[in-house]
């Protein structure tokens, strides 16, 4: 599958990737070859083969329902690039 | 079956609704941070909520639980494999960048609610599934003149998603669907149910079509608030749509935003309907899987719900349909009339909750739960209706003295000596006065004109302050004026 | 003083607890060859103050004979790993400045062993590579040199860092994390043992995530008797991670009985490359023969899906990784770049926080999920993953481990191989396939190649026999009798 500029900006932009238009091109090359790469798998028959969905071969486990955690505004902030009055911030948002 | 007159005829509007509703749990899905609403903001985040690198979730039991019981308290299919997936798109108050929810296997499959329409009907609306999912952290606009504040406390609370098929057809019934699903969580003790609160929010999907046509393009209206702004937003949207179609327009499918001050709706402007959220299994998790028994068990240890106990209100107490209805929206309700009725007359416990409890609460601004009188109160007063301690129109006298004071009724029957008098000689003596003073009035009622008993009751009851058993005062009364 | 930053675990462990010196002084000697190891970039943080408490701690205990499995050993720790108050980047830009307000399980049980950490290893970026050219604070240099050739090689990746200090004799051994192939491929670049364990032995709690259901941590170390005893203290059932699996941790070392008589030992023919050099061919030849001697019965096994291994996990490893890195963006961590809006702030800070394989990675990634494709791309290759795991399991019903080369070449050129992604992916060819099944799979040095470089020979075991991949892994290491060492010690000679 060859991917196009327009494809490879419209997957940047999902991705929130900035790309100048000057690397979409080689971008676009670039992934167009792992992709073909990649296709060699339609050769594989997969009819009625359940996709894996993990390796391990347990259930899933569950918790209680106890508060443990939270209650550390002071460590989930303190990595922030900016918070204000207890709040992360980031550029004003119109819904 | 509402119809949108336009000016080129009939439409009829399709309705679907996609409610989030926060599960009642002490700690989040996936993290063991704390639920409670009105926090100091991110007081109530892990570093799991909060996304931080190399963080993973373990489910909370309780929650899992707590959507089966929603399951099947709409009468829904339990899946007994379901499985979490990443919704994938960018967000501020969405720290991993992905929402884990379910897609193609949700937890709770078809199911369906009955609503109880105005004229007595009954109306079955189609629930196409329910999936639980982590809610999102809460974005601050208005907080600073450039900057977005975001609280993650919210963030990763559990919430179940309940979507319905596009069965209903008016904004009433939207109304209804909703009074009723909330009606049924509280009852579970699943929900709150609080939507002032945001723990039930509600997506309103819209078309409108002209009847029997295919459906129409539908809009989405985003996280409505209230009952009341949903059927305004419904109603709004409908006769949008029909404006913009008769004027020869089309339909845009799009997200819109319900704006409750102008009481219309607008299209969002943030560019996040562009989505393409790219679902995948969570890797971080396997599927649920749950187990049959513990499933059945579930059930069986089910509350009775509104429709099972307005059946049995109609049937047990012979109460009418709209009153066992009435009865039955709130399970505290259900509970106190049923404490009221215990060994009375359920017809009469049942016209003292609903008119002068109900009508005192709403007067006070208190739900069930804040009522100063409580069953037993009501139930002893009842008692002394009954046995004739008190007559009906005093008691409404006496009940209002108990919702002031928290006084028992017996006690401010006795105090404020309201007691029937049942003593005949006293009641002979009032009435010997009453006629002695009405000699003329007596003679015309001698000479036939009867419709002036009802006069003379009256008069005998003004002096003995109302306490005189009618019944009583009737008998004495005949037999006096008779002669 | 030298002398100290030669021993294996086992041997510090009998010098600390006999009393030849001290876990200070072994800390001592190894914070100095830390120091040494600059040129090659292999840390970036060293945390010297912290490994003189912690080997002082370990000296208490060590005197009041209460000495753990790991008491007072000097540890690399991959940057991949959360260490509480210390930077981790994952060799990103994008996690600028980022010390972690907690402990990843994996670590906090080596330190709970008494283990001592010298400092973070420097690693690909985000642990997508294998050759430690994409890190974002520089390459690696593999401490080994061809003979006669001074250029500088690549130690493989992406735990690159890592067994970098443990060859350069600047650790005693190193945390890695394998995703596929990322502990064992460099092990075998650089001439130490790497293990990948069975996924769910080690907790990924607190571990920065590549791909959920591909990345595993492993040891990486000097001898297979030091990964057994490592590992030990690594593994286990950890609540907070919920693909950790709920098993017993069996005692790893005293699996190494020396004794594979009667074991059969699957070789895979799909795993005979057309173009692979033939003194891979014959170093593996050479393993059969040892296992043989020893009285195991090598037996020709079939893996047909290993050809489409490595596309199957270049969709699914790139896929899981666009959704895991989504949460850098500039909000709660690390690097912010400002935009206009937030999502002008999301993609500038992205784009400068991410390398260039991270963002094809992601890319690509994003891509293969996205609406439309997904059936094409993931779906197909989580059947392929399925048809590959059934491959192993089929094998597994006539043998008891699979011998392999771990890497198609010995260490190349840093430069080469650079604008190429696929003939770099062709590194994990023999490796992918083993995380796309979950299973165990160590590499030991068995011999060097005519150009003086070391070579890795692979076994592959049951999910959850480690004990049996490790007994097999410790009679090829005592045949092979690798003792050769890289051009650069730092440690000294």
């Amino acid at each position: 599958m060859a991917l196009d500029k327009a494809t490879v900006a419209k997957i940047a932009t999902l991705a929130r990737i900035k790309l100048p238009p000057s690397e979409q091109e080689h971008l676009a090359g670039e992934l167009s070859t792992i992709l073909t790469w990649i296709e060699q798998l339609g050769e594989v028959d997969t009819a009625g083969v359940e996709p894996m969905s993990s390796v391990a071969a347990m259930e899933l486990p569950m918790r209680n329902d106890e508060v443990t955690d939270g209650g550390c505004r002071e460590k989930i902030l303190a990595n922030a690039p900016d918070s204000a009055g207890g709040f992360f911030t980031v550029p004003k948002v119109v819904e | 079956m509402a119809v949108i007159r336009g000016s080129s005829g009939d439409w009829e509007v399709v309705i679907g609704l996609e409610v989030h509703a926060q599960v009642i749990s002490k700690a989040k899905l996936f993290s063991g941070a704390a639920t409670d609403f009105g926090a100091e903001p991110n007081t109530q985040v892990s570093p799991i909520d909060a996304a931080f690198p190399g963080m993973l979730p373990v489910i909370n039991r309780y929650c899992v639980e707590q959507a089966v019981k929603t399951g099947l308290g709409i009468n829904a299919e339990i899946n007994l494999v379901s499985v979490f997936d990443r919704k994938n798109y960018f967000y501020a108050d969405l720290p991993a960048g992905y929402q884990i929810s379910q897609y193609t296997r949700p937890i709770v499959g078809k199911g369906k609610i009955r609503l109880d329409l105005a004229d007595g009907s009954t109306r079955d609306i189609g629930i196409t599934r329910l999936h639980l999912e982590q809610d999102a952290g809460k974005s601050l606009h208005d907080q600073h003149a450039t900057l977005t504040y975001v609280d993650l406390n919210r963030a990763g609370v559990a919430l179940m998603e309940i979507v319905s098929e596009p069965d209903l057809r008016s904004a009433e019934e939207a109304g209804a669907y909703l009074r009723k699903l909330r009606s049924i969580l509280r009852y579970l003790g699943t929900c709150d149910g609080n939507m002032e609160e945001g723990s039930l929010r509600c997506d309103c999907n819209v078309s409108v079509r002209r009847p029997g046509a295919p459906l129409g393009t539908r809009c989405e209206i985003k996280n409505v608030n209230s009952i009341r702004y949903v059927m305004q937003a419904i109603e709004h949207e409908a006769r949008r749509q029909v404006e913009l179609l008769e004027e020869g327009g089309a339909v845009e499918q799009e997200t819109r935003l319900f704006d409750a001050g102008k009481g219309i709706t607008r299209p969002m402007r943030s560019k996040e309907h562009a989505h393409d959220y790219r679902y995948f299994p969570d890797p971080d998790l396997l599927p649920l899987r749950l187990d049959a028994n513990w499933v059945e068990a579930l059930k069986r240890s089910l509350p009775e719900l509104p429709d099972a106990k307005k059946a049995r209100f109609i049937e047990q107490y012979r109460l009418s349909p709209d009153d066992a209805g009435v009865l039955v929206a709130e399970q505290a309700s259900a509970d106190y009339f049923e404490a009221v009725a215990r060994g009375r007359d359920a017809k009469l416990a049942a016209n003292w909750v609903m008119v002068e409890l109900y009508g005192a609460l709403n007067r006070l601004g208190l739900g069930i739960e804040g009522s100063p009188v409580s069953a037993a109160g009501l139930g002893e007063l009842v008692d002394l209706v009954i046995d004739g301690t008190v007559s009906g129109r005093l008691a409404k006298e006496v009940f209002a003295a108990m919702i002031e004071t928290g006084k028992g009724a017996a006690f401010l029957v006795e105090e404020r000596g309201l007691k029937q008098v049942t003593d005949s000689g006293a009641i002979e003596s009032a009435i010997a006065a009453v006629l002695a003073a009405q000699g003329d009035k007596v003679a015309e009622y001698r000479a036939g004109k009867e419709k002036l008993f009802g006069f003379f009751v009256g008069q005998v009851m003004k002096a003995t302050q109302g306490k005189a058993n009618p019944a009583l005062l009737n008998e004495l009364l005949r037999k006096k004026l008779a002669g | 003083m030298s002398a100290l930053t030669q021993l294996t675990i086992a041997e510090a462990r009998a010098g600390l607890r006999g009393r030849q010196f001290s876990a200070r002084e072994l800390a001592e000697a190894h914070i100095a060859a830390v120091a040494a190891a600059r040129p090659l970039n292999a840390f970036l943080a060293e945390t010297p103050e912290r490994a003189l408490a912690m080997a002082d701690a370990a000296d208490q205990r060590l005197q009041r004979g209460e000495a753990r499995a790991m008491e007072g050993i000097p540890l690399a720790i991959k940057d991949l790993f959360c260490t509480e108050g210390v930077l981790t980047t994952a060799g990103s830009r994008i996690l600028d400045g980022f010390k972690p307000p907690y402990e990843s399980t994996v670590t906090a049980k080596l330190w709970a062993a008494g283990a001592v950490m010298l400092g973070k290893a420097n690693m690909d970026e985000f642990a997508m590579g294998s050759s430690n050219v994409t890190c974002a604070h520089g390459a690696v240099e593999n401490p080994w040199r061809r003979r006669g050739d001074n250029r500088p090689l690549v130690p493989g990746g992406s735990s690159g860092g890592s067994a970098a200090a443990v060859a350069a004799r600047a650790a005693i051994a190193a945390t890695g994390t394998d995703t596929g192939g990322s502990i064992r491929q460099p092990a075998s670049f650089c001439g130490i043992v790497g293990m990948k364990p069975t996924y769910g032995r080690c907790s990924r709690w607190g571990i920065v995530a590549f791909a959920s259901s591909l990345d595993q941590a492993g040891p990486m170390t000097r001898s297979v008797r030091d990964a057994a005893i490592m590992l030990g203290a690594m593994a286990g059932h950890d609540p907070k991670d919920s693909t950790s699996a709920p098993v017993p941790v069996p005692d790893f070392e005293a699996a190494l009985t020396g004794d594979i008589r009667g074991l059969k030992i699957g070789v895979p023919h799909e795993y005979r490359l057309d173009g692979m050099p033939a003194e891979i061919e014959a170093l593996w030849q050479r393993g059969i023969d040892w296992v043989k001697a020893a009285g195991a019965e090598p037996v020709e096994i079939s893996l047909p899906m290993t050809k489409y291994a490595l596309p199957a996990y270049y969709i699914i490893a790139p896929a899981e990784a666009s959704s895991n890195l989504a949460r850098y963006d500039g909000v709660r961590f690390g690097l912010r770049v400002p935009g206009g809006s937030l999502d002008e702030m999301y993609e500038n800070t992205r784009a400068a926080g991410f390398g260039a394989e991270v963002r094809r990675r992601v890319l690509i990634g994003t891509y293969v999920l996205s609406a439309g494709y997904y059936d094409a791309y993931y779906l197909k290759a989580q059947q392929v993953r399925t048809l590959v795991a059934r491959d192993f399991g089929a094998a597994f019903q006539r043998c008891d481990v699979l011998l392999t080369p771990t890497a198609p070449s010995a260490a190349f050129a840093i430069g080469e191989k650079q604008d190429d992604p696929i003939a770099m992916y062709l590194n994990d060819v023999f490796t992918v396939p083993v995380n796309l099944a979950g299973l165990p799979g160590i590499s030991v040095p068995a011999g060097l190649a005519a150009d003086g470089l070391p070579l890795g020979l692979q076994v592959i075991g049951r999910a959850f026999d480690e004990a049996t991949v490790l007994r097999v892994a410790e009679i090829i290491e005592t045949a092979a009798g690798f003792t050769a060492k890289p051009a650069f010690l730092a440690g000294g000679g």
